[in-house]
């Protein structure tokens, strides 16, 4: 490792721009003759739409255009659709309900779009967007995910009777009724897993601008994955060919999935910039974020889990309920299913498992992917049940989880996933060291004497990154394949431009893939840019999410280096008069090895673009592609452990202590490593003690701002105990597992476990605001 | 926002006198509720009159152990004055817990006893200080100040000038943050003179600010947190809502009445 290669705390490059506010986001962009839209929101969760009046809103000061639904359609833009067909255990497929981008006849929550008002000014658009009269009739309403099966409930879509959508299987039922029936104890638990708000820091914008000399569009956006916008508002949406059609999504605040999804306002705004001849801008509110944007998790579930008389597990049987929300997502479909339950095996050698997923339509916002998606759910289940079981058997919860690790590797689960390597006493071992587990009973004392609750909770979770071989996920109905492109372009005086399909929105990708290339040519840093968030540079890419651009982004990188790397030392060795199996490339020169032969990286570049001197045959330039598809997920896994106090008189819990050590495979930059791992931990200790999206029974958001919606704070969280153990991926060249969304997979049930250990009480959901801390010591008394 | 026409006043009578000419208009002072209300079209004032620059608004003044503190004193500038701290620190540090720096730079105590949010803490203060309100046209006690949720006695043209009250021998203040909003969802208010003690709650009432009366009576007997076991605290008169049940926001005004007389009984001042 140099200083600035692989496995160097090197400071992000991109961080001078955006800690001196040089940022530049979509809404930074500004296009000559731009003009502003605003949407006209559904204020009902459920009604039918009996008359839109835009006369008055037309006549507005500023008003350049006031669209409908009935436009969108007549210029035959499609519907949104969801991109991944499940199939229901009687093998028909998912029922996907009409998603029209502005509804035409009847809305189905609050925030669903209407009607799109663009003006001079942002002030205008809204003044004329109020003026906009839509009648409506109101509907019935469901919202809650365990509701929405009930006979009589009320019907969303006609396309899905009972507003199931499907009704899914995963694993072998008739296996594991019977490894039940052989069980010596079987623990059974009912779980919640509530909805979340992603709420990045910068909200979804979008700019469309339509050239109508070249018959082009371009589209500014705030995504994690620019191409696959291209390809869906391309092949489905009708809004113009690829070649006609670019997508750029420049530096972007946050993604957390909320941003791969193609929503409704970025095409609506491209076809209204050709309707209305002018370049259109629109960027939400953070109440429109509240609203629109996809919402992440909400499961209900029963669980059990069965032991033989040793205590080794016997069998698991999951039935859980997914809220889809109003509408199928563009991935919605595959987070409570394959995202979800092919986890459900966790660490351990479970012989046999059956999960049964049914996904819902309710009145509320869409649901899909939010960091982890899916993943942090199996772990909640089975993580819950883990710590529950243990307190029932009257065994410590760490050797419980021990008893049962999977130690032998690759390891077929019952639920599809081949695990190829971990080292699960590893974690725990070194978490329970780092947070003195054994040290606790003593502890707890202490704080007892102080009038305080002090409990610990366990959490040892695998999770499936590096999404993912394309084969496998277009098997199990995946539109897209899941690969990544790289390109790697030597200059002429051997500075390097890395182009890749991965996104960058705050992971850091400009120093870590650089870090690549360093490693490989021993060439600064400084002189390696990375390009990435432009179809026009960027040939294709599948985009940032599932803790992929690692494992996956990242190796199509070492492939394209290969390849670099292999024309460069055949450049060498012609102009050396040396074999070309004895040039080595070390800290900027081109040597051969053992002499004292060399030539400068840059004159290596040089000679391929003067072309004066090359082998014979050989093509000018140094300049290769790579396209790399994973053979397998990759399996991050680790341990984290969470100690608390809890104050009964207030039910306010602190965390005293967490400690997170995760098995990431290969680390390519420690430091942001970490501040992945930090941040994860903020996300899911936000979604286990603060985090709760509260619609009311008329299917109104309540929690649509920060004075309601409690984000976590640095004062909620304690200074993380974080390490590393290294088990590297066997699949893929560097070794790498992916680290983005570990923290926020892990830490919920170690919290959770934490704090009912406190509590004495194991009923308690999430988030454990104070009221529900005290509720639960109140009832335990 | 709607559009809207800003004034900046220089004196308490032209203030008056814009907003008698002004179609409907309203007065600014730190803008941390206006303007958040006027961005989301909740509200729409035809004039804005900003109070901020008249300097009969402004300032602290502290005369042996009477407090004067001007309408637009922001609550920063409550919170590190020296000379309060020595005489009433509950006050100073009650200040310094409000929201976030941004908005104890920017949020004055005129505007936060105007607005009357019922979680707001300077309404607790202000009752079981036995304050005044004192305003363009009057002066009155902060209990007929205070109306109810969001109400006060002020009419459509009256500016409040300053608050006064006279420091108590001892006094506390515990709060307990909406976990959201880091507004109180209970917040007590312990004030000890001599044998006079008062206790105000707010964030928990549903007319706002109110006297914990069984409090003060228990307290006037002996002056200790035990002396509150046996009060009852009527959850039917709170608050309600996603955040905390009135069983809640019942046991939190207890607890934190508690805290606050036992960081008075432990303090030397
Ligand atoms: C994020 C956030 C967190 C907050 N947290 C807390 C908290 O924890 N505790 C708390 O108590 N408050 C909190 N607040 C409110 C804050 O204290 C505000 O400053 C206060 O509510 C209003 O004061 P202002 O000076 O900003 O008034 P403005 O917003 O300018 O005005 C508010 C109202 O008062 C009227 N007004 C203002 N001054 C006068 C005057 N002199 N005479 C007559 N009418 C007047 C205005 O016309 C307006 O109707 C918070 C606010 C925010 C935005």
């Amino acid at each position: 490792m140099g200083v600035e290669g692989i496995g160097a705390r090197v400071l992000r490059k991109e961080d001078k721009r955006f800690i001196t506010g040089k940022g530049r986001y979509t809404d930074d962009m500004s296009v000559p003759g731009m003009k502003h839209a605003a949407f006209v929101r559904s204020p009902h969760a459920h009604a039918r739409i009996t008359g839109i009046d835009v006369e008055t809103a037309k006549k507005m000061p500023g008003v350049i255009g006031v669209l409908t639904g009935a436009e969108l359609k007549a210029d035959g833009i499609g519907n949104l659709i969801c991109g991944w067909m499940i199939h229901s255990k009687d093998g028909t497929p998912m029922k996907m309900g009409a998603w029209s981008p502005l509804a035409t006849d009847t809305v189905r929550y609050v925030g669903d779009a209407v009607v799109i008002v663009v003006a001079d000014t942002k002030g205008q658009a809204r003044d004329a967007a109020e003026a906009v009269d839509i009648s409506y009739e109101e509907l019935p309403v469901v919202v809650k995910t365990a509701e929405a099966l009930n006979e009589g409930a009320p019907q969303l879509h006609p396309e899905a009777p009972g507003n199931l959508i499907f009704d899914w299987d995963i694993g072998d039922e008739k296996a594991t009724n019977g490894a039940f029936a052989g069980a010596a104890h079987v623990t059974k638990m009912d779980i919640v897993n509530g909805r979340l708000v992603p709420n990045a820091i910068e909200p979804r914008a979008t700019l469309g601008v339509y050239d109508a000399g070249e018959d082009h569009y371009t589209c500014w956006t705030t995504s994690q994955n620019p191409h696959v916008a291209r390809l869906v508002l391309s092949a489905f949406y009708n809004v113009a060919p690829e070649n006609k059609l670019r997508v750029i999504a420049p530096d972007v605040g946050g993604g957390f999935g909320s941003k791969i999804f193609i929503y409704p306002e970025e095409l609506i705004c491209l076809w209204a910039s050709k309707k209305t001849g002018v370049p259109v801008k629109w960027v939400a509110d953070r109440t429109e974020s509240f609203l629109a944007d996809a919402h992440g998790r909400d499961h209900i579930t029963h669980a059990e889990l069965a032991f033989d008389k040793d205590n080794r597990i016997l069998g698991l049987k999951v039935q859980t309920i997914a809220n889809l929300g109003a509408y199928m997502s563009l991935f919605s479909s595959s987070v409570p299913t394959y995202l979800y339950a092919t986890l459900l095996s966790g660490q351990y050698d479970i012989p046999a498992i059956h999960a049964n997923v049914k996904a819902v339509y309710t009145n509320t916002a869409p649901v899909d992917a939010y960091r982890g998606a899916g993943r942090p759910e199996a772990s909640y289940v089975l993580e819950r049940i883990m710590e529950t079981a243990a307190r029932e058997l009257k065994v410590s919860p760490a050797e419980l989880r021990r008893k049962n690790f999977i130690r032998v590797f690759p390891h077929q689960t019952p639920v599809i996933m081949n695990y190829d390597a971990g080292d699960f006493d590893a974690t725990l071992d070194a978490a329970l060291k780092a947070a003195d587990y054994a040290g606790f009973e003593k502890r707890r004392g202490e704080a007892a004497k102080r009038g305080k609750l002090r409990g610990i909770g366990l959490s040892c979770y695998i999770e499936a990154c590096g999404i993912a071989p394309s084969a496998a996920v277009g098997s199990l109905g995946a539109g897209v394949g899941l690969w990544e492109s790289a390109e790697v372009r030597v200059n002429a005086i051997g500075t390097i431009e890395i182009l890749t399909g991965s996104h960058s929105h705050g992971q850091g990708h400009e120093t870590t893939f650089a870090q690549l290339a360093t490693e490989r040519f021993g060439v600064p840093i400084d002189s390696i840019s990375i390009v990435h968030g432009d179809t026009d540079k960027v040939q294709m890419g599948m985009g940032t999410y599932g803790s992929r651009s690692g494992a996956v982004g990242m190796s199509a990188v070492i492939k394209a280096l290969d390849k670099v790397e292999a024309k460069a030392k055949k450049i060498a060795a012609h102009l050396l008069e040396a074999d070309e199996a004895d040039i080595e490339i070390k800290d900027g020169d081109v040597r051969v090895a053992g002499t004292d032969k060399s030539l400068p990286w840059f004159q290596v570049a040089l000679a391929a673009y003067t072309a004066h001197n090359l082998p014979s045959g050989m093509e000018p330039g140094l300049k290769e592609g790579a396209f790399y598809d994973p053979s397998n997920f990759t399996f991050p896994g680790g341990c984290h452990i969470c100690e608390v106090e809890v104050d009964p008189e207030t039910g306010v819990t602190e965390i005293i202590q967490f400690v997170a050590a995760d098995d990431f495979g290969k680390v390519i930059n420690p430091m942001i490593v970490e501040g992945q791992v930090h941040g994860g931990l903020a996300q899911g200790i936000g979604q286990a003690l603060l985090e709760g999206t509260h619609y009311d029974d008329t299917g109104q958001l309540l929690t649509a701002s920060f004075m309601d919606y409690t984000m976590p704070r640095a004062q909620n969280l304690p200074s993380f105990d974080v390490m590393t153990t290294e088990t590297p991926c066997p699949s893929n060249p560097l070794g790498i597992k992916g680290c983005g969304e570990a923290g926020a997979i892990g830490s919920p049930p170690a919290v959770i476990n934490a704090i009912t250990d406190a509590i004495r009480n194991n009923n308690l959901t999430m988030p454990a605001t104070p009221q529900t801390v005290w509720n639960a010591i109140q009832a335990a008394k | 926002m709607y559009e809207t026409q800003y004034h900046r006043a220089a004196s308490v009578e032209e203030a008056a006198r814009l907003m008698a000419e002004a179609e409907d208009g309203k007065f600014l002072a730190g803008g941390m509720t206006l303007i958040p209300t006027m961005k989301q079209r909740l509200a729409s004032p035809s004039d804005l009159i900003d109070l901020r620059k008249i300097e009969a608004l402004k300032g602290i003044t502290v005369e042996g152990r009477t407090v004067r503190i001007g309408a637009v004193t922001t609550h920063y500038d409550v919170s590190t004055n020296e000379e309060l701290a020595k005489i009433c620190p509950a006050i100073t540090s009650l200040a310094g817990h409000i929201g976030d720096p941004q908005v104890r730079n920017m949020g004055t105590i005129g505007g936060s006893i105007a607005n009357n949010d019922p979680a707001a803490d300077y309404p607790s203060a202000l009752v079981a200080l036995d304050a005044t309100v004192i305003t363009s046209q009057r002066s009155l006690p902060a209990s007929d100040f205070f109306v109810g949720l969001f109400e006060t006695a002020l009419e459509p043209n009256e500016i409040i000038v300053a608050v006064e009250f006279v420091a108590p021998d001892k006094a506390a203040y515990k709060k307990f943050p909406n976990p959201a909003s880091l507004y109180a969802m209970a917040g007590v208010f312990v004030a000890k003179s001599g044998d006079n003690i008062r206790v105000a709650v707010t964030g928990a009432g549903e007319g706002g600010v109110f006297r914990l009366k069984d409090a003060e009576t228990a307290l006037a007997g002996n002056f200790s947190p035990s002396a509150l076991d046996s009060i009852a605290v009527e959850p039917d008169a709170l608050l309600s809502d996603m955040h905390a049940s009135a069983d809640y926001r019942a046991n939190l005004v207890k607890v934190m009445a508690k805290r606050a007389v036992a960081e008075i009984a432990n303090r030397p001042m």
